[in-house]
Formats: structure tokens, sequence, C-alpha cells
């Protein structure tokens, strides 16, 4: 990426992940009372710190134009929370595109006078591949709950399967022989 | 039901909103999303109850049939326990909402949904209590706080007091002691009065009024459940331990949730206590008849908490023992120290507990005359009683979670960690603000462990898998130890979700793994048939 | 709208006030008449309030346990936040009334993340504590003070109270610290209800209003000491004829006398009525007063009530079945 769109960015860096975190947090209607904004104690409030953590690492990784694995951790962190706080799919994710609009706005001037159109359009590719991520995140976040549910019952009534003689003799698939997940 | 389908505007999904809809609370009414209540109670359990109201019906329902004149009942229902609780009155009128409270309830926490503060889940509650019962409330109305109860008021209650699980955090924190557990438990038993229950509470309050425990299970599964597990120790140790049932004349009686007899991983804990009694070659019997120790009447109403409790003392009269030991369970724990006496004593036909082995007086349950197992083994393990060999649980790095009755509703903070770090080398404590009396429930608490409501109960344990994730990554930590029943059935589920790869562990099972018994032979697996470190064939 | 909903009612008594004050005619109404009936509603409603809650039976043992439980000799209790004896209990509520206990937790410290990695910081929740222990500890300060007014001669420690609290020696009458820190602290916790979005969106008018009126109270109190005098005779006359029930009304005190009179008569009327009973309350609230002695001796409940049971026999009947097939004793073969 071009060095001076990236510097800029730097420079712009702390604007722009505060604009970001409040993005997200404004899409709490129900948080009135601005708890996930004030308090910054990571064990009082978890939600608030996975947030500021998470959106920060991302824009540092996507700053430093390094390897977008690395964001991965911080995506999954807040794609988790977010998958089960009453959103639709489009609400849960809406935070990764409204980066775009929001780098848009903050680099409007640097943009026009150094004319780096390009390296944005390539910065907001990166920001489409996370969201493609995240995609995968989310999904397999809801899957999850779905899972848990049939786990749960599984673990209730193991013994009574076991005594019935239904369980010893299902091997447990062979975790060796499926694909490993990467996450 | 087809979900409406309307197309959004070009950007209205990513549209950033900084202007709240900010509503007051009064004004916004509660919505019913799937996956974040729990199913409404079934016909067939109010009737075996004896409760108001039978009927199917569902909370995301309409119409949810409550019969004409409801409002009466309910404003009834508060002044009878007005009259009869002056924790409940003292806590209606008192409340300065100074706000300390309000960001120590875990699922305000994890929501930021403001009606989860306590201060504000009491105001539903109170602001009814101002319209009918106070002067300046049927004056002023709304300036004073005051509304009139209808059937959006009654729908809000039956959402808010079934999103806290009564674990007393914010009463730790209140100036004035005043306990949302307190009000919680007052709104449910008015919810009650006109059928409104959830299944995941009404199903097993029938089943342990019927049958004797939670789960159902009849006589012969009891003891067929508890045998499979003798089979598993055999394999395991090479020692066949013989517990017995509804033994007249033993010493002692022993009473555990009925999640310990089925299910992973109280099995694993059931499995502790047999092979501890047996090592110590305890008088005790098991209880078909009193197979609870759980109540969860308790999140019903007094009354039925009462009829649900009753089988304790009566067995161990029936049975003519000396004493009650009581297995790991949360809320049980506050049942049996605070309310069992009380409902059900004098226990005059029992004795003060002696550990048989060591001789100690449990001079603290003089009365109650019922122990918990974290006290007899930490005593055992005071006084050099049991062989152990922590090193079986090397490959474990625990961290150990308060439940919140143990903690809050009886002070068991010390015992369980005593025996914790007699029995494992690797033992790290979460942060000072997340445990002890501070604990953050597993957000499953009071009977909101069911399954449809999995999305609200991995978010009311959020705090608390965030303070396991923090001492995950700092120290390790892969296992979860706790002792409660409902942990053991909801926290697999949280960590699988926050924290892959931490599992949970009742306290008395991390004991059956280091604990050596006589003869045994040489173990190659835990209770889980797991290998042990370096003994195992494949590791 | 709370808020100013809250301030035009306390406008209003202060300008009724005023009328009160700039009348000749109403002074016996205002001086007199008004806190005579205001003590007795205060009194009798405080009673009354107390009376009321302690009708209701403490039916159950549920004092919230915020340390280690009596169990074990080597265990070491928590005498105080668990207490097993009454002694435990008074000085476990002597701290909350006292001290604030349960609002000084909150000042914990906590674990943030910093620029190199995470530090130790003191939660702002302390600010509460301070806030509501200056208030109240001065408004204490102030009442006992006042007592002068009301005895005659002066008693020592109402007097060296009196000094202390000026010790400063600024200005002249010297200026009361105490006076001072209640203003400071009322306005930190009206300031903290506005500005503090959690508290802002719990707060009713009824947590405005005696904020307001304390807060005009002392207002009022202060001009009359520093700004508008009064003759201070006079209203000690007037004071003292209250407190002996030979009420006396001397000419010339000066209107700032009966606005703050009035004022102060509206909160002692409004008391009993309202949240501010929670004075009264946290000597009854059971999670605290209560001995943590449950298992130890048992707790009475006056009303117990008989419940329908499911009985043993009754159990048997239905699976003796099935409990005999498995080899469990049972009553009737």
């Amino acid at each position: 990426m071009d060095i001076k769109f990236n510097e800029i960015l730097k420079e712009k860096k702390s604007t722009i992940s505060k604009r970001w975190l409040d993005t997200m947090i404004a899409s709490y209607p129900k948080d009135d009372s601005g708890f996930l904004m004030s308090q910054k104690d990571r064990f009082a409030n978890p939600v608030g710190y996975t947030f500021t953590k998470g959106l920060d690492g991302i824009l540092e990784v996507l700053i430093k134009d390094e390897d977008s694995a690395e964001s991965l951790q911080f995506l999954n962190d807040i794609i988790k929370v977010r998958a089960i706080q009453d959103f639709t799919p489009a609400k849960a994710m809406a935070f990764i595109f409204q980066l775009k609009t929001i780098v848009r706005e903050e680099l409007r001037k640097e943009i026009r006078q150094n004319q780096i159109y390009v390296e944005l359009l390539e910065f907001e590719s990166k920001i489409d591949d996370l969201a493609l991520n995240a995609f995968d995140i989310y999904v397999k976040c809801r899957e999850q709950i779905y899972e848990l549910r049939t786990d749960e019952l599984k673990r209730m009534t193991f013994t009574l399967l076991k005594k019935a003689n239904l369980m010893s003799e299902i091997p447990d698939p062979d975790p060796e022989s499926e694909p490993k997940d990467q996450n | 039901m087809a979900p409406k389908v309307k197309l959004p505007k070009p950007g209205e999904l990513s549209k950033i909103e900084f202007k709240n809809p900010a509503t007051d609370w009064m004004d916004t009414p509660v919505e019913f999303k799937p996956g974040t209540y729990c199913w409404g109670a079934k016909e067939k359990d109010l009737l075996t109850l004896g409760l108001p109201n039978p009927r199917q019906w569902s909370p995301a329902d309409e119409d949810w049939k409550i019969p004409d004149g409801w409002e009466s009942t309910i404003i009834e229902g508060i002044a009878e326990r007005l009259s009869k609780y002056r924790s409940f009155k003292v806590f209606m009128d008192i409340c300065v909402r100074c706000g300390a409270c309000a960001d120590k309830c875990h699922f305000y926490i994890a929501t930021g949904d403001p009606k989860n503060m306590p201060v504000l889940r009491a105001e539903l509650l109170r602001s009814v209590y101002k319209k009918y019962f106070t002067k300046s409330g049927k004056f002023l109305g709304r300036l004073a706080g005051a509304r009139e109860l209808n059937m959006d008021v009654l729908k809000e209650w039956w959402s808010y007091f079934f999103q806290c699980t009564e674990c007393r955090r914010c009463s730790v924190f209140c100036p004035y002691g005043i306990d949302q557990a307190e009000v919680t438990i007052i709104g449910r038993e008015l919810l009650n009065l006109v059928g409104l229950n959830i299944d995941w509470i009404a199903g097993p309050a029938a089943a342990c009024y019927m049958k004797g425990n939670h789960l159902g299970l009849e006589p012969h599964a009891i003891t067929g459940n508890i045998e499979s597990m003798v089979d598993d120790i055999e394999d395991i140790t090479g020692i066949r331990v013989n517990p017995t049932f509804n033994r007249k004349g033993a010493e002692i009686m022993f009473v555990t949730p009925s999640g310990d007899l089925l299910g992973e991983p109280g099995i694993q804990t059931c499995m502790g206590y047999l092979m501890l009694f047996h090592e110590l070659g305890l008088d005790y019997t098991w209880s078909t008849y009193a197979s609870e120790g759980g109540n969860f009447g308790f999140f019903t109403s007094n009354d039925m908490a009462k009829r649900l409790n009753y089988k304790i003392y009566a067995e161990a009269k029936r049975l003519g023992v000396k004493y009650i030991i009581g297995g790991e369970c949360g809320h049980m724990w506050r049942v049996l120290n605070q309310y069992m006496d009380t409902w059900h004593g004098p226990a005059d036909f029992l004795e003060v507990p002696v550990s048989p082995i060591t001789g100690t007086v449990f001079e603290n349950a003089k009365s109650t005359k019922m122990i918990h197992i974290s006290e007899f083994t930490a005593d055992l393990i005071k006084h050099k009683k049991l062989n152990l060999d922590p090193s079986r649980n090397d490959h474990l790095k625990v961290t150990y979670h308060d439940s919140c009755n143990p903690s809050r509703g009886m002070g068991l903070l010390d015992e369980p960690r005593e025996i914790i770090k007699a029995v494992c080398n690797n033992f790290y404590e979460m942060p000072e603000n997340t445990i002890r009396e501070k604990t953050f429930c597993c957000g499953s608490g009071s009977g909101l462990n069911a399954s449809e409501n999995m999305e609200q109960r991995m978010r009311g344990g959020f705090p608390r898998a965030n303070a396991v994730k923090y001492v995950r990554e700092k120290h390790g930590v892969n296992m979860l130890a706790n002792i409660c029943a409902v942990d053991r059935a909801a926290l697999p589920a949280l960590m699988d979700y926050w924290n892959p790869g931490v599992g949970v562990t009742g306290v008395t099972e991390l004991v059956g793994n280091a604990l050596v018994m006589k003869g045994e032979k040489e173990r190659t697996t835990n209770l889980r048939f797991e290998d042990l470190p370096g003994k195992g064939g494949n590791e | 709208m709370k808020v100013l909903f809250s301030f035009l009612a306390v406008i209003l008594i202060i300008l009724v006030a005023t009328m009160g004050a700039f009348i000749t005619n109403l002074h016996y109404v205002f001086g007199i008449i008004i806190p005579y009936l205001a003590f007795a509603m205060f009194v009798g409603g405080f009673i009354y309030r107390v009376v009321k809650w302690g009708r209701s039976p403490v039916p159950f043992r549920i004092p919230t346990t915020i340390g280690q439980q009596k169990s074990l000799p080597w265990i070491k209790q928590n005498k105080i936040e668990n207490p097993t004896s009454a002694f435990g209990v008074v000085v476990r509520m002597a701290m909350e009334v006292l001290f604030f206990r349960s609002l000084f937790r909150n000042t914990k410290t906590e674990l943030r993340e910093g620029q190199n990695g995470p530090e130790l910081a003191y939660g702002s929740a302390k600010w509460l504590w301070l806030g509501s222990l200056f208030f109240h500890w001065s408004f204490l300060i102030i009442i006992v003070r006042h007592l002068r007014f009301f005895l005659e001669p002066i008693p020592f420690a109402i007097q060296a109270l009196e000094s202390i609290d000026g010790i400063l020696q600024i200005g002249l009458p010297a200026i009361y610290l105490t006076d001072v820190f209640i203003l400071v602290a009322i306005t930190y916790l009206f300031l903290r209800r506005i500005v503090v979005p959690q508290v802002r969106y719990i707060s009713l008018p009824a947590d405005f209003f005696p904020l307001f009126m304390i807060m005009s109270i002392a207002i009022s109190g202060v001009l009359m000491r520093y700004f508008y005098k009064v003759d201070l005779v006079a209203v000690k006359q007037l004071t003292i004829g209250l407190a002996t029930f030979q009420p006396v009304l001397p000419t010339g005190i000066g209107p700032m006398f009966f606005i703050h009179i009035f004022l102060v008569s509206t909160l002692f009327a409004y008391f009993p009525t309202s949240k501010l009973m929670h004075m009264g309350g946290i000597f009854m609230s059971p999670t605290r007063n209560m001995i943590s002695n449950n298992r130890m001796v048992r707790h009475i409940n006056p009303w117990n009530p008989e419940v329908k049971v499911h009985t043993y026999e009754q159990y048997e009947d239905e699976f003796r079945d099935k409990m005999k097939k498995a080899g469990i004793p049972v009553e009737k073969e």
C-alpha cells in the first residue's frame, strides 16, 4: 500500500478508532444508560472492553498492512458478542462496512489533496475481506448456539444411552479424519 | 409465522445512528425474541402441582390466556406479601436510586438493557406498588414513579423476572442491602398467581414433587444410574464401591442434586462422592425419595419450595439417620441454609453432625444438622485423613467459580479452595472482583438453564466467561471447578462458546481423581476415562 | 422534564415562603403553626412508617453473606460481613450506617488496559461513596449544631462542635466547613444524576425534589448567616419558645428566617412520605441486620404455612414394585 495513505491513516488512527467504537455502541439503542461507553474496567464491562480492544486491534492490523490473519482473533471476539445480542445478521455485521464510511469521511480532504483514490480502494478491499471472514465467523457462532443445545442434551442423556448400550457401539468420529478447522 | 419482508433502503442497515431512540423505560414495551426467553409452563405440570390457571400458552402469543380479574389477583397478592415479608415492604420503600447496583448485574453488563439494572428491575414492580399502595403514587402518578398495572406491565415482569438469576450480587453493593433476588422471588410468586411460570421450572418442580427429583428419575433409575457409575469406578480403580439406598439405621443420609445422577460432568462428581465415602467406610445411605437437593420450587413460590423441601427431613426421620450431608449445589444450599430449618424444623430427631473420621463436631450446623460436602471434605484434608496424589490432576490448570448462592447466601468460600489446593497442583484465581462474594453468575441460575434461551444464557454468562478467558490467557487455565449442579449443567455450553477448550468439573470429581484408595490398581485414566498424565499409551 | 418539574415545585415552595416572610400577618402561621405541624407530621409519619414496616414479620433469616462463613475452626470467619454474633451485626450495621460500607465496596482497585499492558486503577464509584459520606455527615453536624437554638444554656459539646466546624476562622461570622461541604456534596449528587447517563435514566422527579429542597435550605441558611442577617436573639426567643411549647413571636426577626424555616418545615413534612425514609429503613433491612447463624439457631416464621406435600407413603405406593425389583427396601411388602 502507498506509504502516504498509510501515514495519513496512522495519524488519524485514534480518531477513526474512536468513531468506529462510537458507531458500534450506537447500535445498542437500549443502552440509554451509556454503560458500554463509560465503564472502562475489563471485568466490569466485558462487552465494551471486547469492542474497544477488538476494533482498535483490527484497525492496527489493517494499517500495519500485515497479515490479516492476525485480526481474525479480534474479529472473532467481537462477532461472538454480536451473535448473541438480538441483532439481525445485517445489523450484527454492519459495523465492518461502517469503517469504510468513517475512513472516507475522515480522510476526505487528504485523499483529494494527494489523489490517493487507488489506495483508498485497496484499503476498502481489505475491509471487504474482513467482512467475508466476519460472515464465516458469524454463521459459525449461530450454528454453535444450536449445537450447544444438542450437546447439552447429549450430556444429559449420556448415561441413559450408555446404559441402554446405545452409546458404546457407536464409535466417536475420528477427529483426525475430519478437516481441521483453523479458527 | 412468516416474517414480514421489507426491503431496507440503501444504506439503511449500515446507517450510523448516534441518536438513541431514547424513550423512558415506562414507555419501552418488552419484546419477545426467540432465543431470549424460556417456554411457558405446561398445563400438565401446573395441574400436578395444583397451581393456578393451567393451560397451554406461549410467551410469543399475543394472548397469554390470563383469566379476567387478574389485576385484582395480583394487587391482592402484593398486599398479602407486603404483610408477610418485611424485606419486600422495606425494599419497596427505601431505594434512593443511587445506581450503585446498576452495573453489578451480569445480564445488564452483557446486554446494556437498562431494565436489567437491578434498580430498574425492582422499579418494574415498585412502580405498581406505588400506584396502589402509596398516597404519593395514587395522586401524583407518574411524577412519583407510579404506573397502572396492565397486560404490558405483566409481560414485562415475566420477561425481566425470568431474566434475573437471583444471584444477590447487587445486594452486596447496595448501601441498604436491597436484594433484587428477594424482589424477583416475590415477583415470580405474583406471576404464578395467574399461571405465569416457565416450563424449565414448572416441569422439574412437578417431577420433583411426584418422583422426588427434578429429572423425574424413578427409584430403579436412580439405583441403575449409580450402579453404572459403580461399574465405571471399578473399571478405573479396580475397587467396587457399595452404595446403599433407603437403608434404615444408617448414620448419615446423603442428598445431592439429581443433576449429579445423570449427565456429564455431574456423574463424575457423583463418582467422586461414591469413592470418597467408600474409602472412608462411611455408614451412609442414599434416598430415592429425597433424591433431590436442589429446589426449583424456590423459583416458583415460597410455598412450592417448602413443599419440595419437605422430603429431606421427612426421609431423614423415616430412615432414622443421625445427620445429613449435602452434595455440591448452589441454590440448594441457600435453601438448606436459610430456609429449611424454618420451614420444617426443628430437626430434633437428628443429632449435631460429627465427622466419624476426624471427630470434628460441626457446631455451625447444630440446629439444621446438615453439612456441606465441602465442609466435610475440607475437614478430612486438614486432618490428613485422605491419601491424595494431586499429580493425577497435573494436566489441569484449575480455576474456581464461586456459585452465587453458597457465596452470598451462606459464605462457603474457603472450604472448596482448601480442597482444590490439596488435590491439584495448579490452581489460579480469577480477578478479585469476579470471585468470592463478588462472583459473577453462570447466567443460568434460578431455573434459567433451559436450552431454548441459549442466547440469553450466553449473554448472562459472558462476564463470568470473560474472567475465565483472562486466566486462560494468562495462566493457561483449562478447567473450571465449581460446587453447583446448575453450573455443571450450564457452564460447559458457556465455555464451549466463549472459551473453547476449558472444561468444567465438580470439586469432588477432582477429589475422586486425586484420591488414592486402599487396594486400588494403578489408574491409567481419570474418571472421564481420559488418560492420566504420564500414564497414557498414546500421549 | 423530571428535573424541571421538581425544580418548579421547589421554586413554588420558595415563593410561598417568601410571601409568608414579607406579610407580617402571616408570621405566626409561618413561624409557629407550620413548624409545629411539620414537626408533628415528621415524627408521626416517621413512627407510622417504621411501625408499618415492623408490623410485617421477617419470615426468613436472609442476610447477604459478604464473607467467609463460620464453619471449621481453622478457617477464618469474616465476623463482620458474615456475622454469627449480635456484636458482629452491630459492627456491620454501624459500618453501613456510619461509613457506608457497601458503597465503599465499589472502590476497588481495577485492572485496566494501560499503555504498557494492564495496570491498576481506582474505580470512579469511589466518588459516590465520598459524596454521600460528606453529604450525610455534614447534614448531621449541621442539625446537631442547630440544637443551640433550642437549648439554653448551650451544651458544651455543641459549642465545641461549632468551634471545630468553624475552625478555619475565615470571614465574619466564621465560615462553617459543613456549610461548604454540604453545598459541594449536594451539587455533586445533583450533577451525577444529570450527567451519568445510567443514573439519569433511573432517576425520578422524587429523586430530584429532595435534592432541590435540601439545596435551597442550605442556601437560605447560608444567606441568612452571611448576607441577609437576621436578629439572632429574636430567633432564639422564638425557637426556645417552640421547644418549650410556650411559643412567642418576637418582632423584627427578618424575612430570610421565615423562608428558611418554611423550607425546613416542608422537608420535614415531606420526609416520611418519601424515599428519605431510607434513614429509618436501613436499620430494618433483613439482609444486613440479621445474624448469619442460620444453621446454628432455628429462625421462626410466624406464619409458617401448612402446605400440601407428597409423602413417602404416597411415593412408595406408586413405585413399590419398581423399588422391590431394584432391591430397594420398602415399608409395606
